[in-house]
């Protein structure tokens, strides 16, 4: 019996079994020029999540990360991921990344197939050669993804929506247990949104973490169970309930949201003393009700997906 | 049919055409295939960057007895990184960079030139000399033209990640820094291989032509580097004879004709030429 087990593919249980989980730990992170981007940064993320990852531009979503890839060294702190140091943690393929569409030449001479193909890398050989099981697992996120026939398309000849999902069935392929996705749901059809959030949910079931940045104020409160809100430091982490409320975002934001507060007379003509109040980064907007600067959840739309 | 065979078989007869068909075709080889990356990374500046800084890398090797091969490779490889330690440590972009050390280096490579007393001809380093290539030329090249190749071969799809997406090379662990060293080696050496055939100063042709054809004409990458080679061979060796018979120089006309096959690509290519995206 242990004789089996030590003879299976080894590293792909091991990659099964580890727990996903992602520490941040008084990060500090400063460019040459001087600008400190992101300052003393502190969470911890656990398995089974869906973390919003919110902010202003220049907020320090991209540094973060950049940190947790390792691409900027931090000043001092340290990521931690599944335990171990961020590189280890990398080599070993824990972490799959989904960048933003602008990041992507999307004239590059590669298929939808190819693409899909690169995250299977790190499970190849020195020669990269894929094996009968990085095929099977291609096709697998090709289809779960819906993309199976596209697979023999350039990638510029895609949709919006459709070059999203080309990364996600890449992350996917890469059986990466911690996702990072960079604006998913810039430039992406309703249809492909609802898509991504349940491919997403389904994910959070098997345990994985995600870390979501994004503009969409609407749908973090549909989606993430947590919320991590960023300004140059971390202004609040922590479960969406507690942490995506009024009184942070606007913290978060300063004056840089738009802001509509709708009550009386422009709300009823009736005595009703109940007010709206609508928060936009120019993407979907985030609803509260109820009095200013409340502490109060913020609205839930468990049911676009019926309406869309 | 007799006069397509005397064409070719004439110019053949002499062993100096002989040993340069040979040449032409190996550097035509080992160029295509880093062509491909360097059009897709916008290295082709770099291409020519390094190629002329190898100047004064020549000049001092000559002068400390080493093979010239090694000075150029180490000029070559000292621009490439002086430009990204200037890029890294101010806001001057790279393009800028690159401009002002290559030039200043091949400025620095004639001055030195011209004060030092060698036995090569600035002709011939800065345009080639490939009807001067001897046997043991042709080895060398071969050595570093082939060892080249079968490397960018063998990693080509990693090379190819680092291209593409470095953000999701470095996700998964590949060793970023390495790749773009290598990269630069690879580089070097296959502007080392070439200098002799071509010179200077139109080798960075022979590094961008066979890859933008390749670019226009089909869009999956395994099929860019085929393309490419084939291109890159044939303009090669065309170039070559057609250099006997009209009694031009073998560089210059290798890169007239891969110039050529580009305008063609350009207006008549099937699907990305002018004339048939005017048509879609």
């Amino acid at each position: 019996m242990s004789l089996v087990a030590a003879k299976g593919p080894r590293t792909s249980i091991a990659k099964a079994d580890v727990a996903a989980s992602l520490s941040v730990r008084d990060v500090t992170v400063a460019y040459s020029n001087g600008v400190v981007a992101l300052r003393d940064a502190s969470f911890d993320l656990g398995p089974g999540t869906i973390c919003g990852l919110v902010g202003v531009n220049g907020s320090g979503k991209s540094t973060l990360f950049k940190a947790i890839m390792g691409f900027v060294d931090p000043r001092h702190g340290e990521v931690r991921i599944a335990g171990l140091p961020a590189a280890e943690a990398l080599k070993r393929g824990y972490v799959a990344y989904v960048p933003q569409s602008e990041e992507v030449d999307w004239n590059f001479p590669v298929l939808v197939e190819d693409v899909v193909m690169m995250g299977r890398y790190g499970h190849m050989n020195f020669l990269r050669i894929p094996s009968a099981e990085d095929k099977r697992k291609v096709d697998e996120a090709l289809e779960r993804l819906g993309m199976s026939g596209y697979r023999h398309c350039q990638i510029g000849e895609l949709s919006g929506g459709q070059k999203k999902r080309v990364f996600l069935a890449r992350a996917l392929a890469q059986e990466g247990r911690i996702i990072l996705l960079d604006e998913p749901f810039t430039g992406v059809d309703v249809k492909t949104e609802v898509a991504i959030v349940d491919l997403l949910r389904q994910l959070r079931e098997n345990g994985h973490l995600m870390l979501v940045s994004t503009h969409n104020l609407g749908s973090v409160p549909d989606f993430c169970d947590h919320v991590v809100l960023l300004n140059r430091v971390v202004l609040a982490a922590g479960p969406t309930a507690r942490t995506f409320t009024q009184k942070n975002l606007e913290r978060a934001f300063g004056g840089v949201l738009r802001h509509f507060r709708l009550e009386g007379g422009e709300l009823h003509a009736d005595e009703d003393r109940r007010r709206v109040t609508v928060l936009s980064d120019d993407e979907r907007p985030v609803v509260f009700y109820g009095d200013e600067r409340s502490d109060e959840e913020p609205l839930h739309r468990k049911n676009r997906e019926d309406e869309s | 049919m007799m006069d397509v065979w005397d064409f070719v078989a004439v110019p053949l007869s002499y062993g100096f055409m002989q040993r340069a068909l040979v040449a032409s075709i190996f550097i035509g080889a080992v160029c295509s295939v880093l062509s491909c990356y360097l059009v897709l990374k916008g290295w082709a500046l770099m291409g020519d960057a390094v190629s002329h800084a190898v100047l004064p890398g020549i000049v001092i090797a000559f002068v400390l007895g080493l093979p010239l091969a090694v000075g150029a490779f180490a000029a070559g490889l000292l621009c490439a990184l002086m430009t990204g330690y200037l890029k890294d440590n101010s806001r001057v972009k790279e393009d800028t960079v690159m401009g002002i050390v290559f030039s200043g280096m091949f400025g620095f490579g004639l001055v030195l030139f011209t004060k030092v007393d060698t036995d090569q001809h600035l002709n011939h380093i800065l345009f080639g000399n490939m009807l001067g290539i001897t046997a043991r030329d042709l080895v060398e090249i071969g050595i570093v033209a082939g060892g080249t190749l079968l490397a960018v071969l063998a990693k080509r799809r990693d090379l190819l990640l680092y291209c593409f997406d470095p953000q999701h090379a470095r996700a998964i662990g590949l060793p970023l820094r390495f790749i773009h060293y290598a990269l630069l080696v690879l580089l070097a050496l296959t502007i080392v291989a070439s200098l002799k055939a071509v010179g200077i100063i139109l080798v960075v042709a022979m590094l961008v032509a066979p890859g933008a054809i390749a670019y226009l004409l089909t869009d999956r990458f395994e099929r860019m580097l085929v393309i490419a080679a084939a291109v890159a061979i044939g303009s090669s060796a065309v170039g070559t004879i057609v250099s006997f018979h009209v009694d031009g120089a073998t560089g210059p006309c290798i890169v007239l004709i891969q110039a050529f096959v580009f305008l063609l690509t350009f207006f008549f290519a099937p699907r990305r030429g002018v004339f048939a995206l005017r048509r879609a």
